[in-house]
């Protein structure tokens, strides 16, 4: 789950990692009683989950309460990138005297922490990589060892941030370390993390990006989620606990597991379809599951065909089976089924859906992942 | 042969008296796998179907003698249940568990490697490993696992993705081609086992005379196997790499895209395989017919 900026900055207090004064607004007054708060001259940035936010002008520094009241209405609503901009974060302007950048990640391939931490931050850091790669600092942290004080002062130094700064990022090294691991971050980035003239060190930006996986021990994420943005075919699908992708395409997918799902993607697209969603109903699907995968998928008006791919290890076929016996008499499903069912209880599964009485114009059933997505792709032309 | 177990691993299971740890502990015993115990805390001295429970791993190793285990409880207590395994003296553990977050993963996983060296955790969130006829530690459906041939050749299957490992099993049966043993090494972000580890053991077993390898979009791991490939694997072999047309999915933002470095779509990582020598098919299905032709070819060489 990505986090906002501001959802993102608010993380980072938890941690005691030090960030402007400021507020989230959703109104133009709203705006204007965050920015009185938090002090003048103050920067009103757009929250949009998506980059080149000032190049757009979703970034702007305002001096007094009409200028917040210009920007902060000309920000709302502003389209970045197809992002809506739907709130701002108003908060007290800072001066700059350098710009660094830190974050922590998992390094999949090491199996362990990585720390990143360059003295040129304020720039897209792929650039900086692809430029001048030796000007990022990259240490890899045992999970088991964690990352003492020391080693951040140590990491400072290596990474040639100047003397001044040193402390001042280590501390923070420290922090935001700490909200990467006891937070449960995917990610924890600072982007520009900056120096003022008067020597403190600050985040001035937050990428935050929450391991789903953690949720029931960060009960404070539920306000997270309430923001998150989904189209309303998502939504339905969050509601009944399934992974679903939407997509642009004509097939809707229901297969279990991710690398099943995915490969059902490509062998539609293979023989000339296009999917329109991809959708893991997970190990151990029932027929509740499937009933309600069905029903996501209906809800998508450009879906013609439907391809149900199921390879039963936990998930069972003969459960499956039931499912979609079920769906059919709860949902008027507006496009036919294609299925193909094998594995775990797969006879079982065929011979409930072969006595259902179901109409072939209302599901067949293939042998093959390749057969069964022809028959799709045919059905949705 | 077969490699990580066989018909003499005893097994133990991890949360045996729950709904999936009971109906897939059976079906592993029913497939003839030697499952000796069950642990849950609280639950010692019950047994389930004949088999008995034990309070901790240690009860059940000393009653038993047995060396693997298979773990499958919820993902809050999973990470303790493998060090509890470890701890105790189990030296193979496969944990199904899906839904561990990943910094337990990385602390778990690292802990495993300094503390406990000689142990191999196989997950989580894996299917499992199966040596067909021999032993079924995991939810894959033994019927679906052609057995090996003593004459051969037989195909080791390695695989990222769980349905996509039954989908490969399946595609070989369907060949009438011999399994040594298919290794699903599970798709979350820190796997115990990694696509090389399997390779290497594959590449040592007598009774694997070619492979297929199973792999997905995300992380660098299919890059890392066909580095290793070139320079280790000698015995022939097919692959699949699923997610060609998937949209970009879970992005890490900019720290995670440097960390992959171009690396992760599933068209780098199919050039990074046929660069190894790897035969690379589109679908499942056509990696399992590049694995029968694989396979008549060594036929060819036999006889």
């Amino acid at each position: 789950m990505d986090l906002f900026e501001y959802q993102g900055k608010q993380y980072f207090a938890r941690y005691d990692i030090p960030v402007s004064k400021g507020d989230v607004a959703v109104t133009v007054d709203q705006a204007i009683a965050a920015a009185d708060a938090a002090g003048y001259p103050v920067v009103v940035k757009a929250q949009v989950q998506v980059g080149g936010r000032g190049k757009a002008g979703g970034i702007k520094l305002a001096n007094n309460a009409d200028e917040v009241r210009t920007h902060a209405g000309n920000i709302l609503g502003m389209d970045i990138k197809g992002h809506v901009v739907k709130r701002v974060w108003v908060e007290n302007a800072s001066d700059i005297a350098e710009e660094y950048y830190a974050s922590f990640t998992l390094d999949r391939g090491a199996k362990k922490h990585l720390l990143m931490l360059s003295r040129e931050g304020g720039v897209e850091i792929e650039e900086v990589a692809e430029k001048n790669p030796a000007a990022i600092l990259m240490l890899h942290i045992d999970p088991v060892d964690g990352l003492p004080a020391a080693a951040a002062k140590k990491a400072a130094v290596d990474a040639k941030i100047p003397e001044a700064a040193q402390q001042g990022v280590a501390d923070i090294l420290v922090k935001l370390y700490r909200c990467f691991v006891e937070g449960d971050c995917d990610l924890a980035e600072i982007n520009p993390l900056i120096l003022k003239p008067t020597g403190e060190v600050h985040a001035l930006d937050a990428k935050v990006s929450l391991d789903e996986n953690a949720e029931f021990r960060h009960p404070e994420w539920a306000e997270f989620q309430a923001t998150v943005e989904l189209d309303a075919r998502e939504l339905l699908a969050r509601e009944k606990g399934l992974q679903y992708i939407g997509l642009d395409g004509s097939v809707g997918i229901i297969a279990n597991g991710a690398g099943l799902a995915m490969s059902t993607l490509d062998v539609v697209n293979q023989v000339g379809g296009s999917a329109a969603n991809f959708l893991d109903i997970g190990g151990g699907a029932n027929a509740d599951v499937m009933a309600g995968a069905l029903e996501v998928i209906n809800s998508d008006k450009n879906v013609k065909s439907i391809f149900i791919n199921i390879f039963g290890g936990i998930t069972r076929g003969d459960e499956v089976a039931q499912g979609i016996v079920e769906a059919l008499g709860r949902v008027d499903l507006r496009a036919p089924i294609v299925i193909r069912l094998d594995g775990t209880n797969a006879a079982e599964g065929r011979d409930i859906l072969k006595n259902a009485g179901i109409p072939e114009s209302k599901l067949t059933s293939k042998s093959t992942m390749l057969e069964a997505a022809e028959a799709a792709v045919a059905l949705a032309k | 042969m077969a490699i990580f177990v066989d018909q003499n691993t005893k097994v133990i299971v991890q949360g045996l008296t729950g709904g999936q740890g009971k109906y897939h502990g059976l079906r592993n015993k029913a497939y003839g796998t030697q499952i000796v115990a069950g642990v849950t805390p609280g639950k010692g001295g019950t047994d389930v179907e004949g088999i008995p429970v034990y309070n901790s791993v240690a009860e059940a190793v000393k009653a038993t003698g047995a060396t693997a285990s298979f773990v499958t409880v919820p993902p809050k207590a999973a990470s303790a249940a493998i060090l509890e395994a470890a701890g105790a003296g189990i030296t193979f553990i496969v944990c199904i568990t899906e839904g561990i977050p990943a910094q337990d993963e990385a602390r778990t996983y690292n802990t495993l490697v300094r503390d406990f060296p000689k142990v191999r955790l196989l997950g989580p969130n894996c299917p499992g490993i199966i040596s067909p006829g021999k032993c079924n530690i995991g939810i894959t459906a033994g019927e679906i696992a052609q057995l090996p041939s003593a004459k051969g050749p037989n195909v080791g299957i390695v695989s990222r993705s769980g349905t996509l490992t039954y989908q490969a099993l399946y595609e070989l049966k369907q060949l009438g081609i011999g399994v040594s043993t298919c290794v699903g090494i599970g798709g979350d972000p820190v796997p115990g086992t990694s696509f090389i580890d399997c390779l290497r053991e594959f590449q040592a077993d007598p009774e694997t005379h070619a492979i297929i390898m199973i792999g997905e979009i995300g992380g660098s791991a299919e890059e890392e196997a066909a580095e290793f490939i070139k320079a280790n694997v000698t015995k022939p072999m097919s692959a699949y790499i699923a997610g060609v047309t998937a949209p970009a999915g879970k992005k890490m933002g900019h720290a995670g895209a440097i960390v992959s470095g171009g690396k992760g779509t599933a068209q780098g990582k199919m050039d990074a395989l046929r660069a190894a020598g790897v035969l690379v098919g589109h679908n499942p299905t056509e990696a399992g017919s590049l694995m029968a032709g694989i396979v008549a070819g060594i036929v060819a060489g036999l006889s």
